[in-house]
């Protein structure tokens, strides 16, 4: 009764895990389909449902404070985990000196295309992006209206960055702000996505830096792309396919 | 001195993730009591073993922990999946927000309860893509199956969901039996 495709291929183009040849693929499958199209507008219907009403749960406060008063008295690890890994200064020490080797390879090269100094880059965003959640620190202007958000960056910054609210593909808009990476002022402009914060950094773009590509630090995914000018990179604990998919939003006309 | 640089690192990178945590040990065991008491001792565990975790994805490593948990909870408990759903109906929803008020309770009663009753391997792969939003990669090495299994069981758990949406009467004749 039901077209053989739309069982998992239908699915997987659904939540983006198909390739492009794939997708183009399944696309055109679409065209001649009307199983399949009519398979496809159900399930979208459902996932949009389920994004709205909001199943997910938060840990409770009690347990947040619970979990982290009965940590200290615990052994940080095993024995036998110990001996495999190395010692917190060890890691500490060999952490320093990467992000050593990073900024004098930045410096020695001059050129920020360096890979090592994108990961020291990404680890600032990051590291904004951590910042930005401690309370009251996510936005400076909330507003899900991106002509109430747009003005608020004028004379804030020497550029304009593109606000736009991606309510209706997932990503409502939920504010903006200004943060410092690297020493430079940018943009922050502040997303949902699910029960997720997704920060999208925006500076503009130094001619000698075309810092693209994505990747992953202590659980959070970062995403960097270029358009206009403009340097962007979004992070979030989201999974790395929606930031993929934010970015897409932004790079589309 | 190193146990703190060690602690430090856990709730850097581990901690944040305790409302994923929660949130996925509550669909699978359905009780939030239950659900508190799972959560708090996986990530325990997780403390325990941080050691182990040396890069990678933290949310998919604690996940795991969290839903090996739940299964030994639910062995050890002797929970067969009718009864533990049963129960749930009968329990107060939780509290709501204004928000929450404002969406149209109909629509997030139908769908919570759909959920419920889905069979909690179908359930678990749903929360994890739809309100967790991991990548099939991310919840094959959280549940242990193969990407293949994770696919096809999201696309069972999608088309049962919206059986039950569409046939409630169905269903509520079924809960009298």
């Amino acid at each position: 009764m039901t077209c053989e495709l739309s069982q998992t291929r239908l699915h997987a183009y659904l939540d983006n895990e198909l390739d492009a040849m794939g997708a183009a693929e399944f696309e055109r499958h679409l065209e001649t389909c009307p199983d399949c199209k009519t398979q496809l507008a159900a399930s979208e219907k459902l996932r949009k449902a389920l994004s709205q009403v909001q199943l997910y749960e938060r840990a409770p406060a009690s347990l947040r404070s619970k979990i982290q008063s009965s940590l200290p008295k615990l052994p940080a690890t095993t024995h036998g985990s110990r001996s495999t890994s190395p010692a917190p200064w060890q890691r500490l020490a060999l952490a320093a000196a990467l992000l050593l080797a990073a900024v004098l390879g930045w410096r020695q090269w001059d050129g920020a295309n360096h890979p090592a100094y994108q990961q020291t880059l990404a680890a600032a965003t990051v590291d904004a992006h951590l910042r930005s959640m401690q309370p009251g620190h996510l936005a400076d202007v909330v507003s899900t209206d991106q002509h109430t958000v747009k003005p608020w960056f004028d004379g804030r910054l020497t550029f304009a960055p593109p606000v736009r609210d991606f309510a209706d593909a997932g990503f409502p808009l939920i504010g903006g702000r200004l943060d410092v990476i690297d020493g430079r002022t940018v943009a922050a402009l502040v997303y949902g996505r699910r029960k997720h914060i997704v920060n999208v950094f925006v500076a503009k773009a130094e001619p000698s830096a075309a810092w693209s590509g994505s990747g992953g630090i202590q659980g959070y995914h970062w995403t960097a792309w270029q358009k206009d000018g403009l340097s962007f990179c979004a992070v979030s604990d989201a999974a790395a396919a929606d930031l993929e998919q934010l970015k897409q939003l932004f790079l589309a006309p | 001195m190193l146990q703190q640089e060690e602690r430090a690192r856990f709730e850097a990178n581990v901690l944040p993730h305790l409302d994923a945590a929660y949130n996925l040990a509550r669909w699978i065991l359905h009780g939030r009591t239950e659900a508190q008491d799972v959560t708090q001792e996986a990530m325990l565990r997780a403390y325990r073993f941080f050691g182990t975790f040396h890069s990678g994805d933290a949310r998919a490593w604690l996940l795991q922990i969290v839903r090996n948990c739940c299964y030994t909870w639910l062995k050890k408990n002797r929970v067969t999946e009718d009864m533990s759903e049963l129960d749930e109906l009968a329990m107060p929803q939780e509290k709501e927000t204004p928000e929450s008020l404002a969406m149209a309770n109909s629509d997030r009663d139908a769908l919570r309860r759909g959920l419920e009753q889905l069979p909690r391997h179908f359930r678990e792969i749903l929360v994890l893509r739809e309100l967790e939003g991991c990548s099939y990669k991310e919840i094959a090495a959280i549940t242990s199956r193969p990407i293949g299994t994770v696919m096809s069981g999201l696309a069972r758990a999608r088309q049962q969901l919206r059986q039950f949406l569409t046939e409630p009467a169905r269903k509520e004749a079924h809960h009298d039996l």
